[in-house]
């Protein structure tokens, strides 16, 4: 790399560099898989303690998991319908769950105290393979809903209000994971960049109000991922009449 | 440089490999995971209270029914009491009005026949004594004609 300003600001950043793990001849990204481990570890870590002593009258720290629990609970009902809402529950709060301890994870733990050989911890949501997996998975849940549900009249859905809608539903498909995965990872990468920008550029004053900021677009993006999980899910389950 | 960024020879930012099938099923197990740690537990609690709230509540809906039927069936019951009791004074007020009225009008008609024959004991005195009065004053007349018949 040259000596180019571009190259100096982001010497240390390292942006688009990985920390490769090699199986044989398949690759993977290892920042990736510590990060998401130890985020999930806690989550879990963080779930087994908070249901070991559940009670009627909830104390503590059954709080938090009653409210979280209630929370996804409303947001699958409202998305998904009454009817099959229980189905898909896990799925969509796992979505949020881990989009949400990702996002916050990579904001808010000092990752970059942390040296590794190639590349740099971070949010695993900034990394374009862990958002195409999950909107993979959104694809796959919502086809797997229709069919489950409906049969074949799934695709009934194509041609829902007048056939003239069947090109725009099958592009529909191809969209839909491309902007969900788009928008978590455009949105979490580019709150890192701005902050470490920032970082090298002002400190503190600067990059303390955009990391609250950046904590805050983390969340809503967890829940838009989320919801919009949950409305294609509902779309696709949804009976016509 | 940018597109080294992007897309370099070895990474970059849109560097697709083996991590998103992983990452897929890391997720897939996740869901697994929270699914029988979190949702099943917690909705099992939650669900649970909210059937013993909408339990209570309709227990006590029903009681409080209950406790009102009751409620109108006392103050039924209450009522008709007042009803015989007012109707007992009622009836005894009469028996007593007419034991009166019935004392009364005998004592009146006993007062009337002592008075009756009171009266017709004078009258009969009267009589006689008007009687006597007369055939006395006969008697006198018929000596005094006498008398004078007899001087003369």
């Amino acid at each position: 790399m040259g000596l180019s300003p571009f190259n100096l600001l982001f010497a240390e950043l390292e942006v688009g560099q990985h920390l490769y793990w090699q199986f044989g001849n398949i690759k993977v990204h290892g920042q990736v898989f510590i990060t998401s481990w130890i985020l999930l570890g806690a989550l879990i870590a963080f779930v087994v303690v908070g249901t070991k002593k559940m009670e009627r009258d909830p104390k503590g720290m059954q709080n938090l998991l009653e409210f979280l629990w209630d929370y996804i609970r409303d947001l699958a009902r409202t998305q998904i319908g009454e009817k099959v809402y229980r189905d898909w529950m896990p799925f969509i709060g796992t979505l949020f769950l881990f989009v949400f301890v990702s996002n916050w994870g990579g904001a808010l733990v000092p990752w970059r105290l942390i040296h590794l050989p190639s590349g740099e911890l971070g949010a695993p949501t900034a990394d374009i393979n862990t958002t195409i997996a999950l909107a993979l998975l959104v694809s796959l849940s919502y086809f797997y809903a229709g069919l489950s549900n409906k049969g074949l009249r799934y695709f009934e859905y194509y041609v829902h209000p007048t056939p003239i809608m069947l090109p725009f539903k099958i592009l529909e498909d191809f969209t839909k994971p491309l902007s969900l995965s788009f928008r978590l990872f455009g949105n979490i990468l580019a709150d890192e960049l701005v902050v470490a920008v920032l970082v090298f550029l002002v400190p503190l004053a600067l990059p303390i109000p955009v990391m609250f900021l950046g904590l805050f677009t983390s969340a809503i993006q967890a829940l838009i991922f989320a919801t919009l999980a949950a409305y294609y899910i509902g779309e696709a389950v949804e009976e016509h009449h | 440089m940018a597109s080294f960024i992007l897309f370099g020879a070895e990474g970059g930012l849109f560097d697709l490999d083996a991590t998103l099938p992983l990452m897929a099923v890391q997720v897939v197990l996740l869901t697994f995971i929270l699914n029988s740690l979190f949702f099943k537990p917690v909705g099992k609690v939650v669900e649970e209270r909210e059937g013993y709230v909408f339990k209570s509540r309709a227990e006590a809906k029903k009681k409080l029914a209950e406790v009102q039927t009751l409620e109108a069936d006392l103050k039924q019951q209450l009522k008709e009491a007042r009803q015989s009791a007012q109707s007992v004074i009622n009836e005894a007020e009469e028996d007593s009005n007419k034991l009166y009225q019935e004392a009364l009008s005998l004592a009146t008609s006993e007062a009337n026949a002592s008075r009756e024959q009171a009266r017709r004991e004078i009258d009969s005195q009267k009589d006689s004594a008007i009687n006597q009065l007369k055939r006395d004053s006969d008697q006198l007349g018929d000596l005094i004609v006498q008398r004078l018949l007899a001087e003369k």
